[in-house]
């Protein structure tokens, strides 16, 4: 069985924290995958005189990388605030 | 004690006037330059002033103390340590050769972007928090507390040196590739000889680490990115002041993307071009013939060349430099037929790949026809995650975020150490585009007799393997863009002559290639030497020893580690950089199952965790000898057509499903252990 043995408060942001792990995880593959398997298919697209695919590559990605870590920092932050209001009850 | 806040003020007064002296430093420089210092003295400066300059941060930073040797008193704020990783992270390879790959493979050199820029996504979701949250030195001690044995002793033991071989075994090999590259660079740009310029480099390496272990290296790292980022930047941002409007690279180079595919095309169809590609298609050809006609081509070939060498010699009217080019091409002359089919099919397929047409900037995976398409789509995609997984598992990286301060602190440090990558990294594209807009703008086309300085000054620095090489081939005074032959890596070191800046930038370019080996090679032998000390010496063979000793030992070992790794490099080993991409894949397979499992999965015990280790790191040799011609396999033993570089992609599942079968299979983790991954999993 996988069950902590915790209080409650502390599991319950246990699973907070998986959820959202998974999401964002679910992101970072997701977005990789498809704009590199999908390449030759957006190929033609341009925007601001890159293709779709090699600026996604080169740039995009790194951005939506980024943006991934930050989400993840300001949420953490948020629930160990929880955690910590919780143990100084 | 200061408070972290006030720590954090002086570092910055510190950095911010550390920023100042350096471009005061430049200002410096580019006078004496105009008032007519000759070059070598201007490489020489760079060369002396930096590397004294990571001395005496060593010197000020000496220390014996346990967590400020191993872990720099985990007070390193955030962006400070984030600084100091990327400084860690870009190693010679991303500083020199990056940009050269995006230049020469096009779509296909993204895959190294994407893959170590989105590994710290798994660094900061998976591992990096919890690692501080666990606190202690090594990554070998987190799988040694984590997998405990049922009875204590040796089975912790035996996890703690399965974990310190697969480190060992990974940063090894990239430290010696670090070497090598501080030897090419300071042989390169001040002309002096390989093996002095390593030794150079690993005396200011040892200075720093040797005195001051993690803290010194620190702050080292952070002056050392600061130079890096000047160097890196400056002269892109001037070709893109160039070539555009808009001074700032990653924005400016899509208004010349649909100038340079324009050019490509015209390329593709020009007559000229098509003349120079069927000399090589010819050239090709006759390799093919010889290989087809082996062993009498090879006889034959002997004894043409004996007969050609003879003639030179009695002809009275050759020069010695006829002579001399008589007889060593007798004496390079295969010496078996065994050896003549591998330097004949060497030759046959530099040649074909000189005979096809420039690859394209921007096309993703152009190929014949659709299949081969989808092999380079699916290489694309399984190096880009053996990369990131590879990211996420090595060592020297992860243990900085032991680091910081707090548990916050090393989720915050990931992201400054991911912006500052980005920082260079979104460059790098732009750099390649630049740069080859500027080739094949004003170099192709150009006339023979008003080839530019740069083109002389770089053939000439290495006589055997010369970076660049231009030949008229059709004997029509013009450059051809196929008669132009060219290394990667000068992409990065001719930049700015190729951009028309003045010396000086160049020996800021090659300050911040030194800077970028040096600063990955001091966290690679401290990782090493710490193995070594910390985790065989004092976990394993003497528990008791006092932390004077500890320190102490791990001292001496940095400098016997540094010395081979040295010794290794300058040997010159040829496959270097093809090593360092292995490692990646080794340290996918080896070190990720066993760490996110650990945090992710209470079942995961220390059978399941010897078994995850041992399957993924048989896995990925076996592919790698399998695959590789020179361990003996061969490419047609490829899975998938999946390129042996990338065998973590079958290295990683293995290690996984071993690692969760053989946990089932054996009885859970004890209570204590369960205790630890709730404390670490609390944040």
């Amino acid at each position: 069985m996988d069950h902590a043995p915790l209080p409650l408060e502390a599991g319950h942001q246990w699973h907070r924290i998986r959820r959202m792990t998974a999401w964002l995880l679910a992101l970072w593959f997701l977005s990789t995958f498809f704009f590199v398997y999908f390449a030759r298919e957006l190929d033609h697209i341009h925007l601001f005189g890159w293709p779709i695919p090699f600026y996604m590559a080169a740039q995009g990605m790194l951005l939506i990388y980024l943006a991934i870590v930050v989400i993840y920092m300001r949420r953490m932050r948020r629930i160990e605030q929880l955690v910590r209001r919780e143990q100084g009850e | 004690m200061e408070s972290n806040q006030d720590f954090f003020r002086r570092l910055c007064r510190y950095y911010g006037l550390y920023t100042l002296g350096f471009i005061a430093f430049l200002c410096v420089l580019a006078i004496l330059e105009r008032e007519g210092m000759p070059r070598s003295w201007i490489g020489y400066l760079f060369l002396f002033v930096t590397i004294g300059l990571y001395a005496a941060i060593g010197v000020v930073c000496r220390t014996s103390d346990v967590p400020e040797y191993y872990v720099a008193g985990r007070r390193v704020p955030p962006l400070f340590n984030g600084m100091a990783t990327a400084a860690d992270w870009i190693s010679a390879a991303t500083f020199i050769s990056l940009a050269g790959g995006l230049y020469l493979q096009g779509f296909d050199g993204l895959a190294y972007i994407l893959g170590w820029t989105g590994g710290y996504c798994l660094v900061a979701l998976l591992i990096a928090p919890y690692l501080r949250k666990f606190g202690q030195y090594t990554i070998p001690d987190f799988l040694a507390a984590r997998y405990p044995g049922r009875r204590g002793g040796h089975g912790a033991n035996l996890i703690r040196i399965l974990a310190v071989a697969a480190t060992i075994l990974i940063s090894f090999t990239y430290v010696v590739a670090q070497i090598y590259g501080v030897g090419l660079i300071t042989s390169r740009f001040t002309g002096i000889d390989f093996s002095i310029g390593i030794f150079l480099g690993l005396a200011s390496i040892l200075v720093c680490s040797f005195l001051g272990g993690m803290r010194a290296i620190t702050w080292t790292q952070v002056a050392q990115y600061i130079i890096i980022l000047f160097a890196y930047l400056i002269p892109v941002i001037w070709l893109s002041a160039k070539h555009t409007t808009v001074p700032v690279p990653p924005v400016a180079y899509g208004a010349v993307l649909p100038k340079l595919t324009a050019i490509e095309h015209r390329l593709e169809d020009d007559p000229k071009e098509k003349e120079i590609r069927q000399i090589f298609q010819a050239r090709a050809d006759d390799y093919e013939q010889r290989l087809k006609t082996l062993p009498q081509s090879w006889v034959d070939g002997r004894i043409e060349a004996q007969n050609h060498t003879e003639e030179v010699r009695r002809n009275t009217h050759a020069s010695l430099a006829e002579i001399k080019a008589a007889s060593r091409l007798l004496s390079s002359y295969p010496k078996s037929p065994d050896e003549a089919e591998r330097k004949w099919s060497e030759a046959r397929a530099a040649n074909l790949a000189r005979a096809q047409p420039p690859v394209s900037q921007t096309e993703p995976f152009p190929g014949r026809d659709r299949e081969s398409s989808e092999i380079k789509r699916n290489n694309f995609l399984a190096l880009v995650f053996c990369l990131m997984l590879g990211t996420a598992a090595l060592p020297h990286i992860l243990m900085r975020y032991y680091t910081t301060p707090t548990v916050a602190g090393a989720r915050v440090s990931v992201f400054w150490t991911l912006f500052f990558i980005m920082l260079i990294y979104l460059t790098v594209p732009a750099l390649a585009v630049l740069v080859k807009y500027d080739i094949y703008t004003s170099l192709v086309g150009s006339s023979y007799s008003h080839l530019p300085d740069w083109v002389y000054y770089w053939a000439n620095m290495d006589k055997i393997n010369p970076l660049v090489s231009i030949t008229d081939l059709n004997h029509d005074g013009l450059v051809q863009l196929g008669e132009i032959s060219m290394d990667g890596d000068i992409i990065v070191l001719a930049m700015p002559e190729i951009a028309g800046l003045p010396y000086f930038v160049s020996g800021l370019v090659a300050a911040g290639g030194l800077a970028a080996a040096l600063s990955t090679a001091d966290g690679l032998l401290l990782t090493i030497s710490n193995a070594l000390s910390h985790d065989i010496y004092y976990k394993v063979v003497d528990p008791s020893a006092s932390s004077q000793k500890r320190v102490t030992i791990s001292k001496l070992l940095l400098l016997v580690v540094a010395l081979l790794a040295a010794y290794a490099a300058s040997l010159k080993p040829g496959d270097i950089l093809s090593m360092v991409g292995a490692a990646f894949s080794l340290a996918a397979s080896t070190l990720f199952p066993v760490l996110v499992l650990g945090v992710f999965w209470k079942r995961a015990n220390q059978p399941g965790a010897i078994a995850g280790i041992l399957c993924g790191f048989l896995m990925c040799v076996y592919y790698m000898l399998h695959t590789t011609p020179t361990f003996g396999g061969s490419a047609t033993g490829q899975w998938f057509h999946i390129a042996s570089i990338s065998a973590g992609i079958f290295g990683v599942p293995v290690g996984m499903a071993a690692m969760v079968i053989v946990s089932l299979l054996t009885p859970p983790p004890d209570e204590a252990t369960m205790a630890l991954i709730d404390h670490i999993r609390t944040p």
